[in-house]
């Protein structure tokens, strides 16, 4: 293997990441006040079809990802009323909309576009391009730093900037601000949060709107700068996998992150590995190296999660005590 | 314990609201794609009921979806959740295939019982996993059977392309199995008995699922396993403290479940396509998270809500047949509705209508003083 190859299959890590990182984080603000992040998958679809669309439609990808992070914020709160307000099963409503989203989305994109449940392909002016980094073409002929500089840190969209962004940002507002300490409070001990005359439902409607929004991004993500418009079930289990890393990251954000790489370079691995004979095992069928990162998902969750502690009252609706 | 509500309006009014409400939301839906929802109903009903082969066809979704319902449906008495009987389904058709491809010419009566055992193991193999790491790793079952249908699907298709095809056929599909091994179908024994009904897939499986469905039941609420599983489901620390083995209730539960989930092969495999097919499953185990919900894990409820999704999915494929935006994904958006207002949202109901029968029954008591 060349320099190339493995700076394209880490700059590749790079771009599968993204949308895994910004849903573990979406997901890290839900669970970490109290509520199981289990509709990641169907936020982070809902998103990616409204982005399309709107891009579609207006031919603004600004419009497109403002959108989505809106669809993607009604889902979650949608979650919220039936988990906070309403006090039911987190794990029943997350699934429901997954389901619901999953079955809306090619229904609602048959009807408006005709396409049998896709969007129309987008144009590069609808959606976020790669961006070239200044001083790439004097660069490009330096060995080793040009190659660096144009494929691993430069070419990437904008929203793969933003995520690289969001997570430095996401843990200062989780352990620096008074707003993340009383969200960390009310996921362990919710009746200490109420007793401190804070409104428990408040503050997990406000991660859970938080959650939609970083999630939003990482379906627009998908949809409208890494793709160019929605396919059906187009997230392919990545809001589960997003929830994986997050528990393997016991609920911090830099080592769910750092799952999510771990996640993304399995993937990206894979779409090498198809067809080449691998040392002793031959050529292995191609379906068994598609099924890796879901294989690792399993070993993941599996081998490592042991000592792991979850916050104390996730999943327990809060009943204030008389 | 003193009850609150009558069962009559705590089994039967109140989910049949909460159907009402997700059917709601379901014809608004409609109206955004531009079908009418008065319409659509019309012909959704005129579809699963109003002919004896429109019949036939509900009830052979609903042999699928009764299958499936209680795979979900007694793991969840142990307070688990199984997501996975969407890739159970196809290692259970997977087990059919094996049986009835190796006993060609042998009595069907001797084929089926080795065909639903292996269908069961099948099934019950590919839920182990996830039970045991849930058990002894503590990995959320929920993700972890959710991985193991996208890893079912890729076996499955590994299979079928590369290893089970049959010579020489495009499609990733086995050949035909021996005519010897075909279930009977519910319009042959009702010529038999001169009764003439048109052609429908509904076969012998039905009555498997609902012999099942009364098995499960004696099961869970008559044997000591079923009594250990719904221990287990309302309280572990205190199953664990009456000496319950709650981790091996927990694998039982969900092997079970997997096992239910296997016998779609029976009814799929063995009594209408008589050749294992990729993707024969077409997302029933989805479908039975939203029945097992809406019977409220009952074996009994899930049957009458089998019956329910079953006269969905037939009349929905005649309203795709008349409406071209109308596609079977608008039955995925009913299973969504269906398992947030009967199974999330199923409180939402709850408190108006308590209040509202207390209320009721305070008046009544008024009116007619003792």
């Amino acid at each position: 293997m060349s320099l190339i190859d493995v700076l394209s299959v880490l700059a590749a890590t790079i771009r599968l990441a993204t949308p895994l990182i910004l849903a573990t984080l979406g997901g890290l603000f839900s669970e970490r006040a109290g509520v199981i992040a289990l509709g990641l998958e169907g936020m982070m679809l809902a998103s990616a079809f409204a982005a399309a669309c709107i891009a579609t439609v207006t031919g603004s990808p600004w419009l497109g990802l403002a959108a989505g992070m809106l669809v993607s914020m009604i889902v979650s709160l949608i979650h919220g009323f039936a988990s906070v307000t309403q006090r039911g099963d987190q794990v029943v409503s997350g699934m429901a909309l997954n389901i619901l989203v999953a079955g809306l989305c090619p229904t609602l994109g048959l009807a408006w576009f005709h396409l049998g449940g896709q969007t129309p392909a987008l144009g590069p002016d609808q959606r976020f391009m790669p961006i070239t980094l200044p001083g790439a073409e004097s660069l490009a002929e330096v060995p080793v730093l040009g190659p660096v500089w144009t494929i691993l840190i430069g070419g990437h969209n904008l929203i793969v900037y933003l995520a690289m962004l969001l997570l430095p940002l996401s843990a200062w507002l989780l352990y620096r601000t008074s707003f993340g300490l009383r969200l960390r409070a009310v996921g362990e001990n919710p009746h200490a949060v109420d007793a401190a005359g804070l409104s428990v439902a408040g503050l997990r409607y406000g991660a859970l709107a938080l959650s939609g929004i970083l999630v939003g991004l990482a379906g627009a993500d998908l949809s409208i700068a890494e793709g160019a418009g929605f396919g059906r079930d187009m997230t392919a289990g990545r809001g589960y996998v997003a929830l994986a890393a997050l528990i393997f990251g016991k609920w911090r954000p830099a080592p769910a992150v750092a799952a999510c790489l771990l996640f993304a370079f399995c993937d990206a691995l894979q779409v090498r590995l198809q067809g080449v004979a691998l040392p002793v095992v031959g050529i292995v069928p191609v379906q068994m190296v598609e099924a890796l990162p879901y294989l690792l998902t399993v070993a993941l969750l599996a081998g490592f999660v042991g000592t792991a502690r979850a916050p104390s009252a996730i999943g327990v609706p809060f009943v204030k005590t008389r | 314990m003193q009850r609150d509500l009558p069962p009559l309006v705590d089994y039967g009014l109140i989910p049949l609201l909460n159907l009402l409400l997700a059917f709601l939301v379901g014809a608004i839906v409609l109206g955004l794609i531009g079908v009418s929802p008065l319409d659509a109903l019309g012909t959704l009903f005129q579809g699963a009921f109003g002919s004896l082969d429109g019949a036939g066809y509900t009830l052979y979704y609903a042999t699928t979806f009764i299958f499936t319902g209680l795979a979900v449906a007694i793991p969840y008495q142990a307070g688990l959740f199984n997501i996975g009987g969407e890739g159970q389904a196809m290692l259970g058709g997977l087990g059919v295939t094996l049986v009835c491809q190796s006993l060609g010419g042998v009595s069907l009566w001797l084929v089926l019982p080795l065909a639903i055992l292996a269908a069961m193991v099948g099934g019950a193999a590919w839920a182990a996993v996830p039970a045991i790491l849930q058990v002894k790793r503590g990995s959320h079952i929920v993700i972890t059977t959710i991985m193991f249908n996208f890893l079912a699907s890729a076996v499955m298709t590994y299979l079928l392309i590369d290893r089970l095809r049959a010579p020489g056929d495009p499609s990733p599909e086995t050949a035909a199995f021996p005519a010897s091994t075909a279930l009977p179908y519910a319009h042959e024994w009702a010529a038999k008995l001169g009764i003439a009904m048109e052609e429908s897939p509904l076969n012998l499986s039905f009555l498997v699922a609902l012999v099942l469905a009364v098995l499960v039941w004696l099961f869970i609420r008559r044997s000591l396993w079923g009594y250990e599983i719904r221990a287990t489901g309302y309280n572990p620390s205190a199953a664990t403290y009456a000496a319950i083995p709650v981790g091996r209730v927990t694998v039982l539960a969900v092997c079970l479940g997997g096992a239910c989930a296997g016998l779609v092969g029976i009814n799929e495999v063995m009594g209408v396509l008589h050749r294992l097919v990729l993707g024969f499953t077409g997302g029933a185990g989805i479908v039975g998270i939203a029945v097992a919900l809406m019977g409220r894990n009952h074996p009994f409820g899930i049957v009458l809500a089998a019956i329910l999704f079953g006269a969905l999915y037939q009349g929905g494929a005649e309203l795709a047949f008349d409406y071209p935006q109308v596609t079977r994904d608008i039955i995925v958006v009913m299973d969504g509705l269906v398992i947030l207002f009967c199974g999330a949202l199923e409180n939402m109901l709850r408190v108006p209508v308590t209040r509202a029968w207390q209320r009721w029954r305070l008046t009544s008591a008024i009116r007619r003083p003792a």
